[in-house]
Protein backbone atom coordinates (compact mmCIF):
# COMPACT_ATOMS: atom_id res chain seq x y z
CA UNK A 1 0.00 0.00 0.00
CA UNK A 2 1.52 3.54 -1.44
CA UNK A 3 0.26 6.32 0.88
CA UNK A 4 0.00 6.42 4.70
CA UNK A 5 -1.69 8.25 7.62
CA UNK A 6 0.51 9.83 10.75
CA UNK A 7 -1.62 9.63 13.69
CA UNK A 8 -0.40 10.99 16.88
CA UNK A 9 1.83 14.46 18.16
CA UNK A 10 5.25 14.67 19.23
CA UNK A 11 4.47 13.90 22.88
CA UNK A 12 2.74 10.51 22.10
CA UNK A 13 4.78 9.38 19.08
CA UNK A 14 3.46 9.17 15.76
CA UNK A 15 2.27 6.41 13.60
CA UNK A 16 3.17 6.12 10.28
CA UNK A 17 2.14 3.18 7.34
CA UNK A 18 5.20 2.18 5.51
CA UNK A 19 6.41 2.45 2.78
CA UNK A 20 5.63 6.14 3.82
CA UNK A 21 3.87 8.77 2.15
CA UNK A 22 6.51 11.17 1.15
CA UNK A 23 4.18 14.49 2.32
CA UNK A 24 4.27 12.66 6.27
CA UNK A 25 8.30 12.18 6.56
CA UNK A 26 8.93 15.76 5.17
CA UNK A 27 6.52 16.67 8.40
CA UNK A 28 8.68 14.69 11.27
CA UNK A 29 11.23 16.61 13.16
CA UNK A 30 14.19 15.16 14.37
CA UNK A 31 13.74 13.93 18.20
CA UNK A 32 9.88 12.61 17.03
CA UNK A 33 8.66 9.27 18.57
CA UNK A 34 7.05 7.12 15.82
CA UNK A 35 5.85 3.62 15.68
CA UNK A 36 6.21 2.04 12.28
CA UNK A 37 3.99 -0.46 10.02
CA UNK A 38 4.23 -1.98 6.84
CA UNK A 39 7.01 -3.06 4.69
CA UNK A 40 10.86 -2.36 5.09
CA UNK A 41 13.42 -4.21 3.17
CA UNK A 42 16.35 -5.21 5.31
CA UNK A 43 19.93 -4.81 4.35
CA UNK A 44 23.48 -4.73 5.75
CA UNK A 45 27.14 -4.44 4.94
CA UNK A 46 26.81 -7.32 2.38
CA UNK A 47 23.76 -7.04 0.87
CA UNK A 48 24.86 -3.08 0.76
CA UNK A 49 28.15 -3.73 -1.53
CA UNK A 50 26.02 -6.24 -3.80
CA UNK A 51 23.67 -3.58 -4.43
CA UNK A 52 25.81 -0.80 -5.07
CA UNK A 53 27.35 -2.62 -7.57
CA UNK A 54 24.32 -3.30 -9.76
CA UNK A 55 23.32 -0.04 -9.45
CA UNK A 56 26.54 1.24 -10.69
CA UNK A 57 26.26 -1.51 -13.57
CA UNK A 58 22.54 0.03 -14.36
CA UNK A 59 21.57 -3.76 -13.22
CA UNK A 60 18.11 -4.51 -12.30
CA UNK A 61 17.88 -4.68 -8.41
CA UNK A 62 16.73 -7.51 -6.36
CA UNK A 63 13.93 -4.67 -4.91
CA UNK A 64 13.33 -1.49 -6.09
CA UNK A 65 14.44 0.65 -3.77
CA UNK A 66 11.93 3.97 -4.83
CA UNK A 67 9.83 4.76 -1.59
CA UNK A 68 10.56 1.68 0.36
CA UNK A 69 12.24 2.03 3.97
CA UNK A 70 15.31 -0.04 4.42
CA UNK A 71 16.39 -1.55 7.76
CA UNK A 72 19.67 -2.32 8.74
CA UNK A 73 19.49 -5.61 10.10
CA UNK A 74 21.17 -9.18 10.48
CA UNK A 75 18.83 -11.40 12.48
CA UNK A 76 19.62 -14.09 14.18
CA UNK A 77 18.09 -17.55 12.97
CA UNK A 78 14.28 -18.16 13.25
CA UNK A 79 13.86 -20.27 16.20
CA UNK A 80 11.45 -22.17 18.36
CA UNK A 81 9.48 -20.85 21.12
CA UNK A 82 9.90 -22.27 24.60
CA UNK A 83 6.13 -23.38 23.51
CA UNK A 84 7.61 -25.55 20.45
CA UNK A 85 6.43 -22.76 17.50
CA UNK A 86 8.63 -21.58 15.03
CA UNK A 87 9.29 -17.61 15.39
CA UNK A 88 8.59 -15.19 12.21
CA UNK A 89 12.00 -14.14 12.91
CA UNK A 90 15.09 -14.44 15.30
CA UNK A 91 16.37 -11.38 17.87
CA UNK A 92 16.43 -8.32 14.66
CA UNK A 93 17.69 -5.07 16.34
CA UNK A 94 19.45 -2.15 14.29
CA UNK A 95 23.25 -2.23 13.57
CA UNK A 96 25.45 0.56 13.18
CA UNK A 97 24.80 2.39 10.66
CA UNK A 98 27.91 4.55 9.75
CA UNK A 99 29.38 1.35 7.89
CA UNK A 100 26.74 1.97 5.15
CA UNK A 101 27.52 5.31 4.76
CA UNK A 102 29.92 4.75 1.86
CA UNK A 103 26.96 3.10 0.02
CA UNK A 104 23.88 5.32 1.11
CA UNK A 105 23.92 8.30 -1.02
CA UNK A 106 23.62 6.27 -4.51
CA UNK A 107 20.60 4.07 -2.94
CA UNK A 108 18.98 7.92 -1.57
CA UNK A 109 19.56 8.84 -5.31
CA UNK A 110 17.50 5.80 -6.82
CA UNK A 111 14.34 6.85 -4.41
CA UNK A 112 14.60 5.23 -0.76
CA UNK A 113 12.78 7.05 1.98
CA UNK A 114 13.82 6.50 4.59
CA UNK A 115 16.24 4.12 6.37
CA UNK A 116 16.79 1.87 9.96
CA UNK A 117 19.82 1.70 11.99
CA UNK A 118 21.80 3.23 14.75
CA UNK A 119 24.95 5.03 15.71
CA UNK A 120 25.00 8.58 13.71
CA UNK A 121 25.40 9.17 9.88
CA UNK A 122 28.49 11.22 8.27
CA UNK A 123 28.27 14.32 6.70
CA UNK A 124 28.10 13.30 2.99
CA UNK A 125 25.20 10.79 3.76
CA UNK A 126 22.81 14.33 6.16
CA UNK A 127 23.60 16.22 2.82
CA UNK A 128 21.90 13.68 1.05
CA UNK A 129 19.36 13.02 3.13
CA UNK A 130 18.56 16.63 2.92
CA UNK A 131 18.62 16.62 -1.16
CA UNK A 132 16.81 13.68 -1.46
CA UNK A 133 14.12 14.72 1.38
CA UNK A 134 14.47 11.00 3.12
CA UNK A 135 14.29 10.22 6.93
CA UNK A 136 17.08 8.31 8.70
CA UNK A 137 15.14 6.56 11.82
CA UNK A 138 17.09 5.12 14.62
CA UNK A 139 16.11 1.95 17.34
CA UNK A 140 17.38 1.47 20.10
CA UNK A 141 20.97 -1.03 19.44
CA UNK A 142 21.04 -4.10 21.70
CA UNK A 143 17.16 -4.49 21.87
CA UNK A 144 16.60 -7.26 19.18
CA UNK A 145 14.65 -9.56 21.53
CA UNK A 146 11.93 -6.42 21.91
CA UNK A 147 11.93 -5.94 18.04
CA UNK A 148 11.81 -9.12 17.11
CA UNK A 149 8.07 -9.22 18.24
CA UNK A 150 7.31 -5.99 16.22
CA UNK A 151 7.87 -8.07 13.26
CA UNK A 152 5.04 -9.97 11.89
CA UNK A 153 6.32 -11.94 8.81
CA UNK A 154 9.77 -12.28 7.50
CA UNK A 155 10.25 -13.37 3.97
CA UNK A 156 14.63 -13.74 2.00
CA UNK A 157 13.63 -11.70 -1.17
CA UNK A 158 17.83 -12.10 -2.51
CA UNK A 159 20.96 -13.34 -1.36
CA UNK A 160 19.85 -16.47 0.70
CA UNK A 161 23.53 -17.20 0.23
CA UNK A 162 24.84 -14.12 2.47
CA UNK A 163 23.00 -15.69 5.31
CA UNK A 164 22.12 -13.55 8.01
CA UNK A 165 22.89 -10.71 5.58
CA UNK A 166 20.40 -12.06 3.04
CA UNK A 167 17.61 -9.17 1.99
CA UNK A 168 14.58 -9.88 3.23
CA UNK A 169 11.43 -8.04 3.10
CA UNK A 170 9.88 -7.47 6.70
CA UNK A 171 6.38 -6.18 8.03
CA UNK A 172 6.57 -4.55 11.35
CA UNK A 173 4.04 -3.48 13.30
CA UNK A 174 4.38 -0.30 15.31
CA UNK A 175 7.92 -0.77 15.19
CA UNK A 176 9.50 1.84 17.73
CA UNK A 177 12.10 4.35 16.20
CA UNK A 178 13.08 7.63 16.92
CA UNK A 179 14.22 10.64 13.73
CA UNK A 180 17.57 10.98 14.13
CA UNK A 181 17.74 12.98 10.74
CA UNK A 182 14.89 14.65 9.49
CA UNK A 183 14.72 15.84 5.73
CA UNK A 184 16.19 19.08 6.78
CA UNK A 185 19.21 17.33 7.93
CA UNK A 186 18.83 17.98 11.36
CA UNK A 187 20.62 15.37 13.43
CA UNK A 188 19.79 14.23 16.96
CA UNK A 189 23.09 12.44 17.72
CA UNK A 190 26.20 14.42 19.25
CA UNK A 191 29.13 14.61 16.51
CA UNK A 192 32.77 14.33 17.62
CA UNK B 1 45.79 -35.25 38.41
CA UNK B 2 42.05 -34.53 37.32
CA UNK B 3 40.59 -36.09 34.20
CA UNK B 4 38.73 -33.89 32.23
CA UNK B 5 36.88 -35.58 28.97
CA UNK B 6 36.81 -33.48 25.79
CA UNK B 7 32.69 -34.46 25.61
CA UNK B 8 32.21 -32.86 29.01
CA UNK B 9 33.91 -29.25 27.84
CA UNK B 10 31.85 -29.61 24.54
CA UNK B 11 28.80 -30.01 26.35
CA UNK B 12 29.60 -27.27 28.80
CA UNK B 13 30.45 -24.44 26.29
CA UNK B 14 27.33 -25.05 23.88
CA UNK B 15 24.98 -24.55 27.17
CA UNK B 16 27.16 -21.70 28.22
CA UNK B 17 27.16 -19.81 24.85
CA UNK B 18 23.25 -20.03 24.62
CA UNK B 19 22.87 -19.10 28.40
CA UNK B 20 25.10 -16.00 28.64
CA UNK B 21 23.80 -14.69 24.72
CA UNK B 22 19.92 -14.87 26.41
CA UNK B 23 19.94 -14.05 30.04
CA UNK B 24 21.67 -10.48 30.61
CA UNK B 25 23.42 -10.52 34.25
CA UNK B 26 21.64 -9.40 37.44
CA UNK B 27 23.92 -7.66 37.63
CA UNK B 28 24.02 -5.43 34.79
CA UNK B 29 19.93 -5.20 35.27
CA UNK B 30 20.37 -3.53 38.31
CA UNK B 31 22.89 -0.96 37.28
CA UNK B 32 20.46 -0.65 34.16
CA UNK B 33 17.85 -0.04 36.44
CA UNK B 34 19.78 2.84 38.36
CA UNK B 35 20.50 4.45 35.08
CA UNK B 36 16.81 4.73 34.44
CA UNK B 37 16.13 6.17 37.66
CA UNK B 38 19.10 8.70 37.40
CA UNK B 39 18.09 9.71 33.52
CA UNK B 40 16.27 12.67 33.13
CA UNK B 41 16.02 13.09 29.32
CA UNK B 42 13.17 11.85 27.91
CA UNK B 43 14.69 9.83 24.76
CA UNK B 44 17.22 8.41 27.02
CA UNK B 45 14.80 7.14 29.59
CA UNK B 46 12.81 5.46 26.65
CA UNK B 47 15.52 3.77 25.45
CA UNK B 48 16.78 2.52 29.07
CA UNK B 49 13.00 1.15 29.35
CA UNK B 50 13.28 -0.76 25.85
CA UNK B 51 16.41 -2.07 26.79
CA UNK B 52 15.16 -3.17 30.34
CA UNK B 53 12.33 -4.70 28.68
CA UNK B 54 14.37 -6.07 25.90
CA UNK B 55 16.40 -8.45 28.90
CA UNK B 56 13.20 -9.61 30.23
CA UNK B 57 11.76 -11.14 26.90
CA UNK B 58 15.22 -12.41 26.05
CA UNK B 59 15.22 -14.36 29.20
CA UNK B 60 11.32 -15.26 28.99
CA UNK B 61 11.30 -15.78 25.25
CA UNK B 62 14.98 -17.51 24.99
CA UNK B 63 16.03 -15.56 22.39
CA UNK B 64 19.34 -13.72 21.88
CA UNK B 65 19.22 -10.03 24.00
CA UNK B 66 21.15 -8.81 20.84
CA UNK B 67 20.68 -10.29 17.48
CA UNK B 68 25.00 -9.88 17.07
CA UNK B 69 25.96 -13.18 19.07
CA UNK B 70 29.28 -11.97 18.67
CA UNK B 71 32.81 -13.25 17.86
CA UNK B 72 33.10 -15.86 20.97
CA UNK B 73 36.36 -14.45 23.06
CA UNK B 74 37.45 -17.43 25.74
CA UNK B 75 39.29 -16.78 28.70
CA UNK B 76 40.40 -20.54 29.74
CA UNK B 77 42.17 -21.47 33.13
CA UNK B 78 43.92 -24.68 32.75
CA UNK B 79 45.24 -25.94 36.25
CA UNK B 80 48.37 -28.03 35.51
CA UNK B 81 47.25 -31.33 37.24
CA UNK B 82 44.64 -31.38 34.76
CA UNK B 83 44.55 -34.20 31.99
CA UNK B 84 42.28 -33.35 29.01
CA UNK B 85 40.94 -37.15 27.71
CA UNK B 86 39.23 -37.94 24.30
CA UNK B 87 40.65 -34.89 22.23
CA UNK B 88 42.27 -31.53 22.42
CA UNK B 89 41.22 -28.71 24.64
CA UNK B 90 41.09 -25.93 21.92
CA UNK B 91 38.80 -27.90 19.66
CA UNK B 92 36.68 -28.90 22.37
CA UNK B 93 35.86 -25.13 22.56
CA UNK B 94 35.33 -24.53 18.78
CA UNK B 95 33.26 -27.63 19.15
CA UNK B 96 30.83 -26.42 21.62
CA UNK B 97 30.74 -23.19 19.91
CA UNK B 98 30.05 -24.98 16.85
CA UNK B 99 26.94 -26.66 18.95
CA UNK B 100 25.93 -23.68 21.04
CA UNK B 101 25.41 -21.33 18.40
CA UNK B 102 23.42 -24.30 15.89
CA UNK B 103 21.68 -25.47 18.98
CA UNK B 104 20.20 -21.87 20.21
CA UNK B 105 19.86 -20.62 16.99
CA UNK B 106 22.20 -18.21 17.48
CA UNK B 107 23.97 -15.76 14.67
CA UNK B 108 26.93 -16.66 12.73
CA UNK B 109 28.96 -13.77 12.59
CA UNK B 110 32.06 -15.18 11.82
CA UNK B 111 34.28 -14.44 8.30
CA UNK B 112 36.68 -16.90 7.20
CA UNK B 113 39.08 -14.58 6.09
CA UNK B 114 39.21 -10.37 6.82
CA UNK B 115 39.41 -9.68 2.92
CA UNK B 116 37.74 -12.54 1.12
CA UNK B 117 34.99 -12.88 3.87
CA UNK B 118 32.92 -15.99 3.91
CA UNK B 119 30.73 -16.44 6.83
CA UNK B 120 32.14 -19.86 8.14
CA UNK B 121 28.68 -20.69 8.66
CA UNK B 122 29.07 -21.93 12.42
CA UNK B 123 30.62 -18.92 13.78
CA UNK B 124 34.05 -20.54 14.89
CA UNK B 125 36.77 -20.32 15.33
CA UNK B 126 36.24 -18.74 18.53
CA UNK B 127 39.06 -16.17 19.82
CA UNK B 128 41.21 -18.31 22.68
CA UNK B 129 43.51 -16.95 25.39
CA UNK B 130 45.05 -19.81 27.61
CA UNK B 131 46.89 -19.77 30.68
CA UNK B 132 47.93 -22.80 32.57
CA UNK B 133 47.81 -21.80 36.45
CA UNK B 134 48.40 -24.10 39.34
CA UNK B 135 45.46 -27.14 40.92
CA UNK B 136 43.47 -29.14 39.03
CA UNK B 137 40.64 -27.12 37.79
CA UNK B 138 39.37 -26.00 34.45
CA UNK B 139 37.49 -22.61 34.59
CA UNK B 140 36.71 -21.22 31.32
CA UNK B 141 35.49 -17.99 30.74
CA UNK B 142 32.94 -16.81 27.62
CA UNK B 143 32.89 -13.33 25.98
CA UNK B 144 30.45 -13.20 23.11
CA UNK B 145 31.93 -9.67 21.88
CA UNK B 146 29.80 -7.82 19.29
CA UNK B 147 31.69 -5.26 16.89
CA UNK B 148 29.38 -2.23 17.71
CA UNK B 149 31.30 -2.07 20.43
CA UNK B 150 34.42 -3.90 19.75
CA UNK B 151 34.75 -1.62 16.43
CA UNK B 152 34.88 1.63 18.41
CA UNK B 153 37.60 0.23 20.78
CA UNK B 154 41.39 1.95 20.75
CA UNK B 155 44.58 1.31 21.54
CA UNK B 156 47.10 4.06 22.01
CA UNK B 157 51.22 3.91 22.71
CA UNK B 158 51.83 7.20 24.74
CA UNK B 159 54.90 8.42 25.62
CA UNK B 160 55.76 8.45 29.59
CA UNK B 161 55.64 11.86 29.98
CA UNK B 162 51.67 11.71 29.08
CA UNK B 163 50.90 10.60 32.53
CA UNK B 164 48.01 9.65 33.47
CA UNK B 165 46.48 13.04 32.35
CA UNK B 166 47.32 11.99 29.07
CA UNK B 167 45.79 8.14 29.82
CA UNK B 168 42.37 9.77 30.69
CA UNK B 169 42.24 11.88 27.66
CA UNK B 170 42.75 9.41 25.10
CA UNK B 171 40.16 7.55 26.97
CA UNK B 172 37.41 10.34 26.81
CA UNK B 173 37.80 10.75 23.21
CA UNK B 174 37.58 7.54 22.24
CA UNK B 175 34.08 7.53 23.97
CA UNK B 176 33.62 11.00 22.48
CA UNK B 177 34.37 9.55 18.75
CA UNK B 178 32.03 6.38 19.30
CA UNK B 179 28.98 8.06 20.34
CA UNK B 180 26.22 6.90 20.06
CA UNK B 181 27.84 3.96 17.64
CA UNK B 182 28.26 1.67 20.32
CA UNK B 183 25.57 1.42 21.95
CA UNK B 184 25.30 3.41 25.32
CA UNK B 185 24.85 3.34 28.17
CA UNK B 186 28.52 1.45 27.34
CA UNK B 187 30.99 -0.77 29.54
CA UNK B 188 34.42 1.08 29.47
CA UNK B 189 37.25 -1.34 29.77
CA UNK B 190 40.64 0.76 30.04
CA UNK B 191 44.14 -0.75 30.44
CA UNK B 192 47.28 0.77 31.18
CA UNK B 193 50.97 -0.95 30.62
CA UNK B 194 51.79 -3.91 29.92
CA UNK B 195 52.95 -4.01 26.44
CA UNK B 196 50.43 -3.46 23.56
CA UNK B 197 48.53 -6.63 23.54
CA UNK B 198 49.00 -6.43 27.19
CA UNK B 199 47.63 -3.35 27.82
CA UNK B 200 44.58 -4.97 25.10
CA UNK B 201 43.85 -7.56 27.15
CA UNK B 202 44.08 -5.91 30.60
CA UNK B 203 41.17 -3.56 28.65
CA UNK B 204 39.35 -6.87 27.63
CA UNK B 205 39.38 -8.80 31.26
CA UNK B 206 38.24 -5.57 33.16
CA UNK B 207 34.85 -6.17 31.14
CA UNK B 208 34.61 -9.34 33.04
CA UNK B 209 34.06 -7.53 36.75
CA UNK B 210 30.86 -7.36 37.81
CA UNK B 211 29.27 -4.07 36.39
CA UNK B 212 30.21 -1.20 38.28
CA UNK B 213 32.41 -3.55 40.45
CA UNK B 214 35.67 -0.94 42.14
CA UNK B 215 39.12 -1.65 41.67
CA UNK B 216 40.24 -3.12 44.42
CA UNK B 217 43.25 -0.43 44.91
CA UNK B 218 41.69 3.07 46.09
CA UNK B 219 43.92 4.89 43.73
CA UNK B 220 42.74 3.42 40.91
CA UNK B 221 39.39 3.12 42.01
CA UNK B 222 39.28 7.11 42.14
CA UNK B 223 40.56 7.05 38.44
CA UNK B 224 37.78 4.93 37.41
CA UNK B 225 35.18 7.40 38.93
CA UNK B 226 36.94 10.33 37.53
CA UNK B 227 36.93 8.65 33.97
CA UNK B 228 33.16 7.99 34.67
CA UNK B 229 32.34 11.59 35.58
CA UNK B 230 33.82 12.79 32.33
CA UNK B 231 32.67 10.55 30.02
CA UNK B 232 28.88 11.17 31.47
CA UNK B 233 29.81 14.40 31.03
CA UNK B 234 29.90 13.92 27.24
CA UNK B 235 25.68 13.99 26.92
CA UNK B 236 25.65 11.20 24.56
CA UNK B 237 23.44 9.20 26.63
CA UNK B 238 21.26 6.20 25.87
CA UNK B 239 21.49 5.18 22.56
CA UNK B 240 23.41 8.58 21.42
CA UNK B 241 19.92 10.27 22.02
CA UNK B 242 21.36 12.48 23.97
CA UNK B 243 21.44 12.57 28.37
CA UNK B 244 23.62 12.12 31.15
CA UNK B 245 24.16 8.24 30.87
CA UNK B 246 26.50 7.61 28.98
CA UNK B 247 28.37 5.12 30.44
CA UNK B 248 27.38 2.37 33.48
CA UNK B 249 30.75 1.80 34.30
CA UNK B 250 34.63 2.60 33.78
CA UNK B 251 36.93 -0.53 34.85
CA UNK B 252 40.51 0.12 34.96
CA UNK B 253 43.60 -2.49 35.38
CA UNK B 254 46.68 -1.50 35.01
CA UNK B 255 50.53 -3.66 34.64
CA UNK B 256 54.06 -3.14 35.32
CA UNK B 257 55.44 -1.49 31.82
CA UNK B 258 58.89 -0.45 30.38
CA UNK B 259 60.75 2.76 31.29
CA UNK B 260 60.15 3.99 27.80
CA UNK B 261 56.03 3.17 27.12
CA UNK B 262 53.02 3.87 28.34
CA UNK B 263 50.14 2.04 26.63
CA UNK B 264 46.55 2.07 26.92
CA UNK B 265 43.97 0.58 25.36
CA UNK B 266 40.24 0.89 25.47
CA UNK B 267 37.99 -1.83 25.22
CA UNK B 268 34.18 -0.48 24.89
CA UNK B 269 31.27 -2.91 25.42
CA UNK B 270 27.52 -2.35 24.59
CA UNK B 271 25.13 -2.06 27.62
CA UNK B 272 24.68 -6.08 26.75
CA UNK B 273 27.80 -7.36 28.72
CA UNK B 274 27.52 -10.59 27.99
CA UNK B 275 29.58 -13.27 30.09
CA UNK B 276 29.64 -16.43 32.09
CA UNK B 277 32.08 -18.60 33.38
CA UNK B 278 32.41 -22.50 34.62
CA UNK B 279 34.64 -24.72 36.69
CA UNK B 280 34.99 -28.08 35.58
Amino acid sequence: MMGGVAVGSPATGFKIILPPDPAILKQLKVGDKVLLSGTVYTARDAAHKRIAGALERGEVLPFDPCGQVIYYVGPTPAGLTPGGHRRVIGSAGPTTSGRLDVYTPALLQAGLAAMIGKGQRGPEVIEAIRTYQAVYFAAVGGTGALLSQKIISAEVVAYPELGPEAIYQLTVDDFPVVVAVDCLGNDLTLRP
Amino acid sequence: MKSIHVNDIINTVANLCVEVNCCLGDDVVRVLREAYEKESAELGRDALAQILENAEIARRERLPICQDTGLAVFFVEVGQDVLIEGGNLEEALHEGVRRGYRQGYLRSSVVDDPFVRRNTGDNTPAVIHMNVCDGNLLKITFMPKGAGSENMSGLRMLSPSDGLEGVMDFVVETVAQAGGNPCPPIIVGVGAGGSMEKACLLAKQALLRDVGQANSEPRLAEIEKELLRRINGLGIGPAGYGGRVTALAVHLDVFPTHIAMLPVAVNINCHAVRHGEVIL
